[in-house]
């Protein structure tokens, strides 16, 4: 789909220096000009499909975070989740664009999003589980954070250049994200009581999911490290955990995912390739 | 003038729809002709303002990398996305693309660089001034972090983010994170007005 026009007819509409931009549907491939040619020796399978799965690790964790909008402690806060929640949305994008073109199917971004089923998704279920309080989703947003930017920061050498260039840029966005989350854990763990409390109560919570991040990539010894860094500067401690059954690269999902798509997709399966 | 990585070598043709208003330009049929062309289309493609910054250009942010003109006289102008997020790269891509063919040319493509990445030391210094100017502190160096493991820093970190309004040093962050990817929330503890910092990346 290119509407490259429609965008040239809004900016046509007005003087030169007077041009304005209107946001709205029908955004255009976000790989719009970029040379997509799959490198030789780069197995496309693998490639779509560690594409399909960070992208659907960022969706699902963008509609989490936007989902704080209007509900966080402090406007600032809001606005904080909200960025974050738009990077990721951002990074979601591109990976799509990026594994239609490895799939070989040339399906686009909303394809992937808006008209696949909870069990076609591949994101890790800690990225579906509901927000919780401030503390929990404090707690998941530095853990996922923390793992992204580890896998993230080895893909820079992945020997796709679009996919190593998503992440070249994905590094700087989640070093924010993750000294934002790292922040708020310590200042929540050294704050008060019922902060302590609450944010000790999430790391547990989160435990059991850990197993599943590690399974797949060689950045457990890291993420444990930066994970110890940060309880122990918020005088936390990490709870022993045993990873629970199952996988959602597998896409076996918790049952948290599919209400979660639903309000996701709904727009778009109501009016498909609608536009406005 | 940036190389094109491998990254970046452009797959579609965007053919202005408005080759009418090439009426009333010369098209240019020489060679030495299409050399100062180059620079007649950066000087154009420059003068296109950033949507969410606009008393930035384009040029001035660093999103456009570079702009040339082929043997064909096509011109080829590319930008490098601010963030992964950012929600008008297709409006920027479409307004060059606009500005370009109003100027004459008939053929514009419009190319994406992701690599190397965007970053503020981009911003040039009349892009610095006019950000302090309209009351925006500007980016100081962005970090250069060693190849490997990013780092996690907790202590606090000393930036001497300078009040935009009356120059003071004795400025706080408020949030990392502003209306835009771009900027974080400070404000000034001298004159008391909150204002907006551009953030390094």
């Amino acid at each position: 789909m290119s509407d490259d026009h429609v965008y040239m007819t809004l900016a046509e509409g007005h003087d030169d220096s007077d041009a304005r931009w209107a946001f709205g549907t029908g955004f255009e491939d976000p790989l719009h000009g970029v040379d997509t040619t799959v490198p030789a020796g780069v197995d496309r399978e693998d490639l779509a499909a560690l594409c399909l799965a960070l992208g659907d690790d960022a969706l699902v964790s963008a509609q989490r975070l936007a989902e704080w909008t209007t509900r966080a402690p402090e406007l600032e806060e809001e606005v904080a989740l909200a960025n974050i929640g738009l990077d990721l949305l951002g990074q979601a994008r591109l990976l799509y664009a990026r594994c239609g073109q490895a799939d070989g199917t040339g399906r686009g971004e909303d394809a992937y999003a808006y008209f696949r089923d909870p069990d076609d998704f591949r994101n890790v279920r800690l990225a579906e589980l509901p927000n919780g309080d401030f503390a929990f989703s404090v707690v998941r947003l530095l853990v996922l954070s923390s793992w992204r930017l580890a896998h993230f920061e080895r893909l820079t050498r992945d020997p796709d250049p679009v996919l190593a260039a998503v992440a070249a840029k994905g590094v700087k966005e989640l070093a924010y994200h993750r000294q934002w989350a790292a922040e708020w854990a310590v200042r929540l763990g050294d704050g008060t009581e019922e902060s302590r409390r609450r944010t000790q109560a999430a790391l547990g919570q989160v435990a059991p999911y850990l197993g599943e991040l590690f399974s797949a990539f060689d950045v457990r010894d890291e993420v444990v490290a930066v994970l110890g860094q940060v309880t122990e500067a918020a005088g936390l401690s990490m709870p022993a955990w045993q990873p629970l059954p199952g996988r959602g690269r597998e896409g076996r999902h918790t049952e948290h995912l599919a209400p979660l798509l639903a309000e996701l997709q709904s727009v778009a399966r109501a009016h498909p390739g609608a536009t406005w | 003038m940036v190389t094109a990585s491998s990254a970046s070598i452009a797959s579609t043709a965007l053919t202005a729809s408005t080759a009418s208003a090439a009426s009333t330009e010369s098209t240019p049929s020489t060679v030495s002709a299409a050399f100062t062309d180059a620079g007649r289309a950066r000087q154009i493609a420059s003068t296109v303002p950033d949507p969410e910054l606009p008393m930035l250009t384009l040029a001035d942010l660093g999103v456009l990398r570079d702009v040339e003109v082929g043997a064909d006289g096509t011109v080829v102008a590319t930008l490098t996305p601010t963030y992964s997020g950012c929600p008008a790269m297709a409006e920027m891509r479409a307004a060059v693309a606009a500005r370009l063919s109003d100027a004459g040319y008939a053929r514009v493509e419009i190319r994406t660089l992701l690599d190397p990445p965007w970053t503020t030391d981009w911003i040039s210094p009349e892009g610095r001034r006019k950000l302090a100017e309209h009351g925006i502190a500007p980016p100081g160096p962005a970090p250069r972090p060693a190849p490997g493991p990013v780092p996690l820093v907790l202590s606090p970190t000393r930036r001497e983010v300078a009040c935009p309004l009356c120059g003071s040093a004795d400025t706080e962050e408020t949030s990392r994170f502003g209306a835009t990817s771009c900027k974080a929330l400070w404000r000034c503890r001298a004159c008391r007005e909150p204002f907006e910092y551009v953030k390094e990346i």
